[in-house]
């Protein structure tokens, strides 16, 4: 293929790529050294009060925003550097807490909040995805012929669902005295409200994010059960290999490219966790990294938003994200090069 | 000799197939909880006890409810719609369509199939019991509570029916130009190994992990001051791209850019490259190459491809939410807004409605294309 058919080929998805994709990305890193905000002056304004014996008038210093002679507020954008990024990490009330030695003041701030909890929620939900989905897939592949069809169907229904929805659907099921808090106040005879401090909603949201994702593994890994070479099996069987260690040493290793691969895909959505915190209305107690940008860029009670600390929020979201990519960014080069070679 | 010494023993077998119920139950549980709260009156929908969450006392009590004689009608127009899908429109749509219109046909035969459903679920049915109930004596007794109230507000009241409309309209722009754009870029992708088509494929890679909540970042100012920007290209008429559905498209179509290129790309590696060779001998451009031999062979993998392009669309809150502006929301942000203010329990049992409205389409879709979207599933994964 020449390179000018190729480009003519790529050129509308790279075109779209470019401008959606990386002209934001760029754009997000300027801003995030810049704040816009409206020019306030400050005016002297005297309000007078009708009172006993004449007018009680008092002058007060006020800020009003400046208009233009269209009569919209007129906005100035100025570099701030790093503020932006101070405003967001708050690094003096981090250190006076790391010095206390206090740990609940460390998450009174919201972006280490943020931080802790999407670290957790990534590294705690990769294990139980793996180890769920592995056992599902031995499970359905352990099963008849005819009832795999229909387990199968049952078994995207979690991972087809509008993420929001289903964390609603859970929610629903825990508020209040919905039915499953009710089954748990029963069983351990005490009462429960879960959704009153932050580790039940956590442990909730981890619930359901596994619940969510192992569809995903479990499909994969069956499909890698598929094409396990059947001689190993049948030579390590005829070598007295008991049936975990046929599963420990041909099976996993075999799938072992794939739990890479699921390892990866779900490292990269879980840090962006954001659906869960919607879901459980949980930004009273738990919040996630993508939570605090999204909060920035919504509007306030006055309508504004802040844009340059969204930025920079998204800009230390970003971070994370290269570390993640790091490993398996070296893995691709390394096969490329060899493949070339 | 291998069938034998691989048996399992009973145990094994049992602990396996339990298992697998077991996780079944899990999975389908919290759908069919909220499907069943949704059709109940809010004291029962949000009862602890769960028998009356099933079948509904106070519902019952009410008036509302369904007889042994209306679910045994209401099963058989379900079966005869499953079966006339399954049996009777492909037949249909083959003998009828002319040859080269399957997709319009298809198209078509489901759309009259959906209306007739509608027709008779909801109109001639209830007519009918209702004739029927009192004369059947104790079968025509109403024994589990069931009402479709919620239902009517919020798709007659909460005007959800608007947000469904703008959920349609995104996500078939998304499909569309997704699908268009993307088998462009996987074709060429897949056929040049040069260095240049393994960093596009990276960049993209790299573009698949990013937070969503980036890009918006990118997007937010930029749009809401467009009619500023555009103004010297477009002069009067620039547009505000804040609000606006095509925008949210092409927004949506870049993010799944990544995803879409990928998959394609890998669906096409699956078609020998002869084929294309065959029929530049024969005289035919990359481009007729392309559309005259290659995309009738690829069907499948667009359509799972396109699968996926919908299901973002449709499940997107984070671009939809913070891009569009009230009249043009679409369906899974303005169900947020409904149980954020949600104050009453018929508040709450209405969003429960809600969002089973929005979980059913997804249901049908799961049905009806299971094994394109394992296909779908297992594409990247399985080649590494």
């Amino acid at each position: 293929m020449k390179f000018r058919t190729f480009a003519a080929f790529v050129a509308p998805s790279v075109v779209m790529m470019l401008l959606f994709i990386a002209f934001p990305l760029v754009s997000v890193l300027v801003q995030s050294f810049f704040v816009t905000q409206p020019v306030y002056d400050t005016v002297e304004v005297e309000t007078c009060t009708p009172g006993f014996l004449g007018q009680i008038c008092t002058t007060e210093e006020k800020s009003v925003p400046r208009r233009d002679e269209n009569g919209r507020i007129v906005e100035v954008t100025r570099f701030v550097g790093l503020e932006s990024y101070r405003n967001v990490i708050e690094p003096d009330r981090f250190w006076a807490a790391v010095k206390a030695h206090s740990w609940a003041a460390v998450q009174a701030i919201d972006f280490w909040k943020a931080l802790r909890f999407t670290l957790m929620f990534t590294l705690v939900t990769l294990p139980l995805v793996v180890g769920l989905g592995l056992a599902i897939a031995l499970a359905i592949n352990n099963a008849a012929q005819a009832v795999r069809g229909p387990v199968i169907f049952v078994s995207l229904l979690p991972f087809i669902i509008t993420p929001v929805i289903g964390a609603l659907s859970i929610n629903w099921l825990f508020r209040g005295d919905g039915i499953l808090t009710a089954a748990l106040e029963w069983w351990l005879q005490r009462d429960i409200a879960m959704f009153a401090q932050a580790w039940t909603i956590e442990t909730l949201m981890v619930l359901y994010r596994v619940w969510h994702v192992a569809p995903f593994a479990a499909i994969v890994f069956y499909a890698g059960l598929q094409t396990v070479n059947q001689d190993s099996l049948e030579s390590a069987l005829i070598d007295g290999a008991s049936r975990w260690q046929r599963l420990r040493f041909i099976v996993i290793p075999h799938l072992m490219p794939l739990i890479v691969f699921v390892a990866i895909i779900h490292l990269m959505d879980t840090y962006r966790v954001f659906e869960e915190i919607v879901g459980f209305s949980s930004q009273g107690h738990v919040i996630s990294l993508q939570w605090l940008t999204y909060d920035y860029l919504k509007p306030d009670q006055a309508g504004n938003r802040s844009i340059s600390r969204a930025s920079a929020s998204a800009m230390l979201t970003m971070i994370g994200i290269v570390i993640i990519l790091i490993p398996l960014l070296r893995r691709t080069w390394r096969d490329h090069r060899r493949a070339r070679a | 000799m291998t069938a034998r010494a691989l048996r399992q023993p009973l145990s094994l077998r049992l602990a396996s197939g339990g298992f697998l119920g077991l996780w079944c139950l899990i999975a389908a549980f919290p759908i069919f909880w909220i499907t069943v709260m949704s059709l109940k009156a809010p004291i029962d929908a949000f009862s602890p006890n769960p028998l009356h969450v099933i079948f509904g006392p106070e519902t019952v009590a009410r008036g509302q409810g369904w007889s042994i004689l209306d679910m045994l009608l209401g099963a058989g127009v379900l079966y005869a719609t499953a079966r006339i899908a399954m049996h009777w429109l492909p037949l249909a749509v083959r003998t009828w369509t002319p040859p080269g219109f399957a997709a319009l046909g298809w198209l078509l035969g489901s759309a009259v199939l959906g209306v007739g459903f509608v027709v008779a679920f909801f109109g001639v049915l209830p007519a009918v019991t209702e004739v029927l109930n009192p004369l059947a004596g104790p079968l025509g007794r109403d024994v589990v509570g069931a009402t479709t109230e919620h239902y009517r507000t919020v798709w007659i009241d909460r005007g959800f029916a608007n947000n469904f409309k703008n959920s349609l309209i995104v996500t078939t722009g998304v499909v569309t130009v997704s699908l268009t754009v993307g088998t462009l870029a996987g074709y060429a992708l897949a056929r040049a190994g040069t260095a240049l088509a393994f960093w596009i494929l990276i960049a993209a890679l790299v573009f698949r992990a990013l937070p969503h909540s980036v890009l918006v970042a990118g997007y937010l100012p930029v749009f809401i001051n467009s009619a500023e920007w555009l103004s010297p290209i477009l002069g009067e008429n620039a547009p505000t791209l804040y609000g606006k559905p095509w925008a949210v498209i092409a927004v949506l179509v870049a993010i799944n850019q990544p995803f879409t290129i990928w998959m394609l790309r890998s669906f096409f590696q699956n078609i020998p490259a002869d084929l294309d060779e065959a029929a530049r001998v024969d005289g035919c451009s990359h481009f007729e190459a392309f559309r005259r031999v290659i995309m009738p062979v690829m069907w499948p993998g667009v359509i799972t491809t396109g699968l996926f392009s919908f299901l973002l669309a449709y499940n997107d809150f984070l671009v939809t939410s913070l891009l569009l502006d009230a009249s043009n929301q679409t369906m899974v942000p303005a169900i947020a807004g409904m149980f954020n203010r949600e104050t009453t329990t018929t508040d709450q049992v209405v969003a429960v409605a809600a969002a089973v409205s929005i979980t059913a389409p997804l249901f049908l879709l799961v049905m009806v294309f299971q094994r394109q979207i394992v296909a779908g599933l297992t594409a990247g994964a399985v080649k590494g």
